[in-house]
């Protein structure tokens, strides 16, 4: 059954290649686009599920071991040997099993979402082929093919965003978004590049074994590099600016690729490089320190935006932060779980916004929208559940999750109290901006224009029963992975943990017991245990609570105060609600440098020397032919004469 | 033919025929009259072949001379269809009225 593992990206695929290329051409009807396109990511998912379960037969330790599915040699170049080949194991087969899962319920929802579209069949074989590349990189066996699989997810993204290109705003947002990925595609380039000059090999399973032999400068340079890559797919510092703009793409596109699945591989590569970043402990608080930044930055930023794609989009790059700042903090497992949890809410989160443009005409402005939970049944209660998952609330999967990533950055021997103490204010902040939506999208006044009201409808079933069902596993998500501390048996961990190990122990160096021992973390803190990680649930949840009824006062109770304080700090709230003003600084200082730098080389360069000494080539051979042809007089004698002066000369020549 | 006259002769002879024929070919400006002049030349080289033909005792120069003015008839026959059809369409055939064939 494992041996089959080279079907999972096989199945989207085909339907690319049915849709793409036969489905365009014989003007398919919607319903067979649709189908093919589902068909193709629910076989996809059954198998996931299939090699799953004959994954868990196997005793724990035999998981990791499972031979690479080598399907073929593909470069075969001097020391450089790579193959097409899968790797399966526990890491890889949870990838794929949220990728596949999630991608079939968005899927399906789009069929209902993207019925009116007249790029129908182009937006399923865009969306088959982004779920086959997304497959491939997480199933990879060695770094070149996971790169393949990165920069095609990659493509699809900036296809997907442009999808609707006739309108400019999209169109730049899909530049915009391959362009801030090349940088970050480059470092991780440059971290292939390093692995291989170093360890002469590209496959995981030789990396990983022969890695013990790099010194700490190569080991700390390769994980740095990778982690640019990360920071560029996965939107973090300084990387970031892609994501918001990236909205502008179909919503279940922003669900699928921009949520759930593609801005997370950052976080899956760097637990599968986990070896490699163990060995870097700078590396490791970079990530840390990267990832803990970006949640507080990016949810400071989603407090006061109106757009609602937008504020999941900064939650988003804000709950990307939290992962990073769990495996930068050594809990990889944490990380992954965080990350199988957000593909669930988040996803959801992003469907429901799709479902509330469907019933309100298109709009986006929550403040044009509110009151309108009771047009929208099914809609409000599955965001509710979102919500309330992603503001931590107990019981919900957000909560499990978030609290082992908050208890890592406190407790590990990687992580520090400051980390626990920004992750926790990050928290604070995502329970109310996410209310803060919840309130102002569904609840108090309803805002809209008169002819918007009148057309509030829920969605067709097709739309709401994928909502019910990642709903359903937002909530169950999360008890796969119940603490010990709560009495539950955290399957998760012990699934994953023949391939990432425990967790982390307390042994050996890191960068901030090096840098600061009198703070070296909550290492010490490990000590009295038990309580002080109740205690930390309790403040999460405390902090939490806090944030959404700051959120239930401002925007439910007293709706004036919000716009007094707006004119308290009016200064605050300016550069905050322009996001910092980032976008404007980088425009200025790269993309404007950049175009300067352009504009020389054209007019200096290429015109003045390049083109120019074409041209003087151009211009001497000119020259030189109006001076040449007079030779060619035109009289028969003169040409006679210089025959008989060659054949006088020649006979010279020769007799002589 | 007398001892006394060596192939020499015949050469500085020939010499001076194929001469005044180049000179011919180079000067005059009347087609027919340059026409001549290559005829002379021809005539000087065959003058060469026969008188070395004769002093080596071979015949391979008069055959030589036999495709020299096979050639030459040739030439003639069709060199004056070109100056009739030159004089229709040119009303003229001094060769340096012609001089189409330029930049």
């Amino acid at each position: 059954m494992i041996d089959l593992v080279w079907l999972i990206p096989l199945f989207p695929a085909v339907g690319f290649l049915f849709n793409g290329l036969i489905g365009k051409w014989l003007d398919l009807d919607k319903r067979v686009v649709g189908s093919v396109a589902c068909l193709a990511l629910g076989l996809s998912f059954l198998f996931s599920i299939l090699i799953f379960f004959s994954l868990l037969k196997l005793p724990p330790e035999a998981r990791a071991a499972v031979p690479d599915k080598v399907l073929f040699d593909w470069i075969v170049s001097g020391d450089l040997k790579t193959v097409i080949g899968y790797k399966v194991d526990p890491l890889s087969i949870v990838m794929a099993l949220v990728v596949s899962g999630v991608s079939f319920f968005i899927h399906v929802y789009s069929v209902g979402y993207m019925h009116d579209d007249p790029g129908f069949t182009r937006y399923f074989a865009y969306l088959n082929l982004f779920v086959f590349m997304m497959l491939t990189l997480v199933l990879a066996n060695n770094f070149l093919l996971m790169f393949v699989g990165w920069e095609g997810v990659g493509l699809c993204s900036y296809l997907l965003i442009g999808f609707w290109f006739d309108r400019d705003a999209p169109a730049n947002a899909g530049k915009k978004a391959f362009v801030v990925n090349r940088v970050g595609d480059f470092g991780f380039l440059l971290g292939i590049f390093l692995i291989f000059a170093n360890l002469g090999t590209l496959g995981f399973n030789e990396v990983f074994a022969k890695a013990p032999s790099l010194d700490t400068v190569t080991v700390t340079l390769i994980t740095l590099m990778l982690f640019v890559g990360a920071a560029g797919k996965s939107a973090q510092i300084p990387l970031y600016v892609w994501l918001p703009d990236a909205m502008e793409g179909p919503t279940p596109v922003s669900s699928l690729i921009h949520a759930a699945t593609m801005v997370t591989s950052g976080v899956y590569m760097i637990a599968r490089c986990h070896l490699l970043y163990s060995m870097a402990p700078i590396s490791m608080a970079v990530v840390a320190i990267v990832g803990a930044a970006t949640a507080l930055y990016a949810a400071s930023m989603g407090l006061l935006q109106f757009d609602i794609k937008r504020v999941l989009a900064y939650s988003t790059i804000s709950q990307l932060g939290y992962m990073f700042l769990a495996v930068g903090v050594g809990a990889f497992s944490a990380g992954i779980f965080h990350l199988m949890t957000h593909a669930f809410f988040k996803g959801l989160l992003f469907l429901g916004a799709g479902s509330v443009m469907h019933a309100m005409s298109g709009e986006l402005d929550m403040r044009r929208m509110g009151g309108i939970w009771r047009r929208v049944p099914i809609t409000f209660v599955t965001f509710l559940v979102a919500t309330l998952a992603i503001a931590g609330i107990p019981g919900f999967s957000g909560f499990f999750s978030k609290d082992e990533i908050l208890w890592q950055a406190f407790s590990s021997t990687h992580g520090h109290v400051y980390l626990w103490v920004v992750g926790a204010v990050a928290a604070g902040m995502t329970a109310f901006y996410m209310f803060r939506l919840l309130f102002v999208t569904f609840l108090g006044q309803c805002r809209a224009s008169e002819e918007v009201r009148k057309h509030i409808h829920e969605s067709p079933p097709i739309m709401t029963i994928p909502l019910m069902v990642l709903a359903l596993l937002s909530v169950i998500g999360g008890y796969v992975g119940i603490p010990h501390i709560l009495g539950g048996r955290n399957f998760f961990h012990e699934f994953l943990a023949p391939v990432l190990g425990g967790l982390p122990e307390g042994t050996g160096h890191t960068a901030f017991s090096l840098v600061r021992p009198v703070f070296a973390s909550g290492g010490a803190a490990v000590g009295s245990g038990v309580n002080m990680e109740l205690l930390l649930m309790g403040v999460s949840v405390a902090v939490a609570i806090i944030g959404i009824s700051i959120a239930f006062y401002l925007y439910i109770w007293k709706t004036e105060v919000p716009k007094r304080l707006g004119e308290r700090f009016k200064t605050i709230y300016t550069i905050v609600f322009n996001k910092y003003y980032v976008d404007e600084i980088y425009e200025a200082c790269f993309v404007n440098s950049t175009k300067k730098l352009g504009t020389f080389l054209w007019r200096r360069f290429d015109d003045g020397v390049v083109d120019r000494s074409v041209n003087l080539v151009a211009d001497l051979m000119l020259w030189l032919g109006s001076v040449l042809r007079r030779i060619q007089t035109g009289y028969v004698q003169s040409y006679a004469l210089g025959i008989i002066l060659g054949a006088v000369i020649i006979i010279i020549f020769l007799i002589r | 033919m007398p001892a006394s006259v060596t192939p020499l002769y015949f050469f500085i002879v020939s010499a001076l025929i194929f001469a005044i024929g180049a000179a011919g070919v180079l000067i005059r400006r009347n087609a027919i009259v340059v026409f001549m002049s290559i005829e002379m030349m021809l005539s000087a080289v065959n003058l060469t072949f026969i008188a070395a033909s004769h002093y080596l005792n071979s015949l391979d120069g008069v055959l030589m001379v036999f495709f020299v003015m096979t050639v030459a008839a040739a030439e003639a026959a069709v060199g004056l269809g070109i100056f009739v059809l030159l004089f229709r369409g040119r009303k003229t055939i001094r060769v340096d009225e012609i001089n189409l064939l330029k930049w």
